[in-house]
């Protein structure tokens, strides 16, 4: 029946947008107190509430979609029932950020370089959403993504002119980051129906798209988009033990104390 | 000293008598320049000390509501941190030194910071409790700084005053949650009240007289306090703003049923001073030279991430110049 189909359609949708933006948040947010030096900690910081922000705007469609808390959709769900890309689960580098944290610099800009295009390109299409609420929610999402894309762009030229050692550091992140990336731009086994029934216009040109704006911002540095490499795809709800950590790690408290208020 | 510089630094305490106020170009005694950066320094290591043991908690904060709030709390810190370094590099400029001199000595053991922030955050409750019970007597501190002589530290502490109101706000709605919550939110709000409570009494430093000062005689330890009041640095003492704190504090801890691991804790009813239990100043000590259960972890976690960041400071000083 098209109602339970559009009624699929939508929850895969929003729980692609609320999965990516609370993952990619939390591992931001891990960020916090060492980040290179205190003005990036700052900027980086604005960066994770963004994105958690936009996570618990996402995930409050998503409970009057698909019924119940928004709190319990974001901290009880398992791995398999999760939808984000693989890349976004990643950790930001060897060690952990409560234990000798040798994170990468250069992973996490590769990374939210393409998770940001990535949303530039999504809201483009999300602002004209047959859904109303998400397309207002996008309209507002997408004024502060632009900043985002501002931050990692002057990163990136900074990086770029800084000579062939510096480069040849974000050549290699760019390429791991690419590693996870095959589901990035993909909008999942229901992108057909998103794109017929207008929740996502145009889905189906989603992932030329990305590619097409991650090459027009790589070109003019002398960069090229690396092969996009991956076994698993986050959007079928196939993910990595680092996703399971992660989770362990995100509703540790919120599980602790089935029904209490925090 | 030189006669001339003596009749300078004569102007300038009556300078300070007249409560006037002090910029960063004006000439100062050494001696104030010294208490200033060591203060600041303090201050701001502390700030960026800080964000670590609650940052602990942002990944596993219980709601995404509680997680958002927690990080915007813990990016305040370190915006503190940002804006009293350079309150700090502007005073030390003279001698050649920045920040990165600041890292180096607090990556060597000779910058201390605040003893708070060398203790463990086992639950969510500890976080809280920070928020609410340690933001809350650093605002004593800070306010009380409010009213000192050198200007630019004290525009930068009404800053960070107003934002640490809203961070006790942040602390307390988490705290009164748990108390009102679950017999098991509570007794883990009571935990994390009994860990707490001597580190709580150790935050304004010893009281200028009695157990700090016989316990080491003729130690030098409390003579910055003395020099801070004359320089009015700081216009009161440690254990008047600790006593402010317990008359704040205590009878709302106590109105939600909560027990203050201090048996002997008292206020006169006449005098309204308060007697409690005197921490152990040589485990103070001990913490502050870094010697406390979660001090070796931290310092770990800053020098780790800060070398790791080299590159990128190097790859913005390149630019900076290129510019």
């Amino acid at each position: 029946m098209d109602a339970d189909r559009y009624h699929l359609a939508l929850t895969e949708l929003l729980m692609q947008l609320a999965d990516d933006d609370l993952v990619v948040a939390t591992r931001a947010g891990e960020w916090l107190g060492l980040a290179p030096h205190l003005e990036e900690d700052v900027a980086f910081s604005s960066i994770a509430q963004d994105e958690m922000g936009h996570a618990a705007t996402y995930f409050t469609l998503l409970a009057t979609i698909h019924g119940g808390d928004r709190d319990d959709l974001a901290h009880l769900r398992p791995a398999l029932a999760r939808r984000n890309s693989v890349m976004l689960e990643r950790p930001n580098g060897r060690g952990t950020y409560r234990d000798t944290p040798h994170f990468d610099w250069a992973y996490a800009l590769a990374r939210h370089f393409f998770y940001d295009t990535l949303e530039m390109a999504r809201l483009d299409r999300l602002v004209q959403s047959a859904h109303r609420p998400l397309a207002e929610a996008a309209a507002k999402i997408r004024r502060e993504e632009r900043y985002h894309n501002q931050h990692h762009s002057m990163w990136l030229r900074d990086i770029a002119r800084s000579g062939p050692d510096v480069g040849r550091r974000v050549e290699l992140a760019l390429d791991r980051a690419a590693a996870d990336a095959v589901d990035l731009a993909s909008a999942g086994p229901m992108a057909a129906e998103m794109e017929t029934f207008g929740l996502l216009p145009d889905a189906s040109h989603l992932t030329d798209d990305w590619r097409a704006r991650v090459a027009q911002a790589l070109d003019p540095l002398g960069w090229a988009l690396p092969p996009l490499r991956g076994t698993l795809n986050g959007r079928h709800g196939e993910h990595t033990q680092d996703l399971t950590q992660l989770l362990q790690d995100l509703g540790e408290v919120y599980r602790s104390s089935p029904g209490a208020s925090w | 000293m030189n006669p001339d510089v003596e009749e300078r630094t004569q102007e300038f305490l009556t300078h300070l008598d007249d409560g006037c106020l002090v910029e960063a170009d004006h000439w100062m005694p050494e001696a104030y320049r010294a208490e200033l950066v060591r203060l600041i320094r303090l201050h701001a290591v502390s700030e960026i000390m800080g964000t670590l043991p609650e940052k602990e908690w942002v990944p596993r904060a219980p709601t995404l509501y509680r997680k958002l709030a927690l990080m915007a709390k813990v990016q305040d810190e370190a915006g503190h941190g940002q804006l009293l370094i350079r309150v700090a590099e502007d005073l030390m400029a003279p001698r050649g030194q920045n920040r990165e001199h600041i890292m180096a000595d607090l990556f060597a053991g000779r910058q201390k910071f605040h003893n708070v922030f060398h203790l463990p955050v086992p639950t969510w409750a500890d976080a809280g409790l920070i928020g609410w019970l340690v933001d809350g007597a650093a605002i004593i501190t800070q306010g009380m700084l409010l009213g000192g002589s050198y200007a630019p530290y004290t525009r930068a502490l009404r800053r960070i005053v107003e934002e640490e109101a809203f961070h006790i706000q942040h602390g307390e709605s988490i705290c009164m949650a748990l108390a009102e919550g679950t017999a098991g939110q509570r007794a883990m709000f009571q935990d994390a009240l009994t860990r707490w409570w001597p580190a709580l009494m150790m935050f304004f430093g010893p009281p200028e007289d009695g157990a700090a000062r016989s316990a080491v005689p003729g130690a030098a330890h409390t003579s910055h306090q003395a020099a801070n009041l004359r320089f009015r640095i700081r216009t009161k003492s440690n254990e008047e703003l600790r006593q402010r704190y317990l008359s704040k504090y205590v009878p709302r801890i106590r109105s939600l049923g909560f027990v203050i691991p201090d048996p002997t804790l008292q206020q006169d009813s006449e005098t309204k001073a308060w007697t409690y239990q005197q921490p152990d100043w040589d485990e103070w000590r001990a913490i502050i030279a870094n010697h406390g259960p979660r001090s070796a972890a931290r310092l770990n976690l800053r020098r780790t991430s800060y070398a790791e960041g080299q590159w990128v400071r190097d790859v913005m000083a390149g630019t900076r110049k290129a510019v």
